[in-house]
């Protein structure tokens, strides 16, 4: 009997362990197991990307709808590109859809919002969207303002 | 000036020679332990003794810890505007570090203290001869499975530890202090990646169990067969291991984090 109470305690353990595990992994990691969960790629070039990185926000109205998948430097423009994946789910952006990256805040993360436009026709996989606006880099803010200070005076 | 050096060849030698025992320990318990049939029967109760029995603790402090990081992160982050990061907070430090770490140290104290003290019970009233004259090797029967056990038990409670204490950060943040849930939980799993640091942190919880047990085992087997012995070979094993898992915790965060 007592040799049974132990091996059930072991078990318990050894299973506390695993759900821990589990936990761990899906809700504090947000692995999900749908890895191949349907998506489509479009690609956006800006001219600065600030402190964009893989794995950002890609959203709509707010509501996250992709992530950045991909940041590479086009070599021909010098301009950053941008792939990113969205949902299937959401497979209606019109190809004048225009991207613009935004901040979460004033310090928090950069991040891509897309607003639709008003044309007939859906964005495909591959796609490039045109219309787009660069990130707000704080520096150059203050730098343009202290210019046109400067001018304002002359 | 000679005794000087007579001396520092010693304490030399003598370390040398704990270092080689220990190894020889190790190698000669761990090689013939598939060869055991009946071994286990005996790995559960290891793992009771050494698993179950350090549950409550585990779970009570690794509770405690996360409501006292929720806490703290919220102080501090409040101040920036920020306290829906409380999450990735919480949980990148219980992840990365304190969960093995404070779970290694707290191994150390209740399950290492407790493996020498046994085994160096058994050595002073020779119950390790004893079984060595009726032909039952004590490296197998006695060390080994106290070796396996702990390899076994520690990253397992590291990770109960973790993922207690994201639940106290998120009692305390979310229920107490009333940060938004969906950015708790969101933030988290934004900024925790599966592969990067749950896994690290699971490396490092299997390195801190393979050299707790190890330094335990090895000071219970190697210590004087006296009562006096033994409590040297019980604070032996505390030091040491809390020791050698704060320092191989700062080698391993530098290999796995320190890329620049």
């Amino acid at each position: 009997m007592r040799i049974r109470t132990v091996e059930i305690s072991v078990g318990v353990f050894m299973l506390a362990g695993i759900l821990a595990l589990l936990v761990l992994a899906l809700q504090v990691s947000g692995l999900s197991f749908d890895n191949n969960r349907k998506s489509y790629s479009l690609y956006a070039k800006f001219d600065n990307i600030g402190s964009l990185a893989t794995r950002s926000k890609v959203t709509i109205a707010g509501v996250t709808v992709g992530r950045v998948t991909e940041i590479s430097l086009d070599n021909d423009e010098h301009m950053g590109l941008i792939k990113m994946e969205i949902d299937t789910d959401v497979s209606n952006l019109t190809t004048d859809t225009a991207a613009s990256i935004l901040t979460n805040g004033l310090l928090g993360e950069k991040y891509i919002g897309l607003s639709t436009g008003a044309d007939e026709e859906y964005l495909v996989d591959g796609d490039v969207i045109e219309d787009t606006q660069s990130a707000l880099v704080l520096e150059e803010l203050i730098g343009q303002f202290l210019f046109s200070e400067v001018n304002a005076e002359e | 000036m000679i005794s000087f050096f007579r001396r520092l060849g010693q304490t030399g030698l003598s370390i040398l020679e704990v270092f080689g025992r220990s190894g020889l320990i190790l190698v000669q318990s761990l090689i013939v332990w598939p060869s055991i049939r009946g071994g286990v029967p005996l790995l559960i109760q290891q793992l009771y003794s050494i698993g179950v029995l350090s549950l409550v603790i585990v779970v009570v402090s690794g509770l405690f810890i996360g409501m006292v990081l929720g806490l703290q992160g919220y102080t501090i982050l409040v101040a920036y505007g920020s306290e829906s990061a409380i999450g990735q907070m919480v949980a990148l430090t219980l992840v990365r570090e304190l969960g093995p770490v404070v779970t290694g140290l707290l191994f150390a104290g209740r399950a290492g203290s407790a493996l020498a003290a046994e085994i160096g019970l058994m050595k002073a009233t020779e119950q390790l001869s004893g079984m060595e004259m009726i032909g039952v090797d004590p490296l197998h029967r006695i060390v080994a499975p106290r070796l396996l056990a702990g390899f076994i038990s520690l990253p397992l409670l590291a990770m109960i530890f973790s993922a207690v204490g994201v639940w106290g950060g998120y009692l305390v943040g979310v229920d107490w202090l009333g940060v938004y849930e969906g950015s708790y939980w969101g933030n988290m799993q934004d900024a925790v990646s599966f592969s990067d640091d749950v896994v690290n942190g699971i490396i490092k919880s299997v390195v801190f169990g393979f050299v707790v047990s190890w330094i335990a085992v090895f000071q219970g087997y190697d210590c004087m067969p006296t009562s006096e012995g033994i409590g040297q070979a019980t604070t032996k094993t505390v030091v040491y291991s809390s020791l050698a898992v704060l320092g191989v915790d700062f080698i391993l965060t530098a290999v796995m984090f320190g890329s620049f």
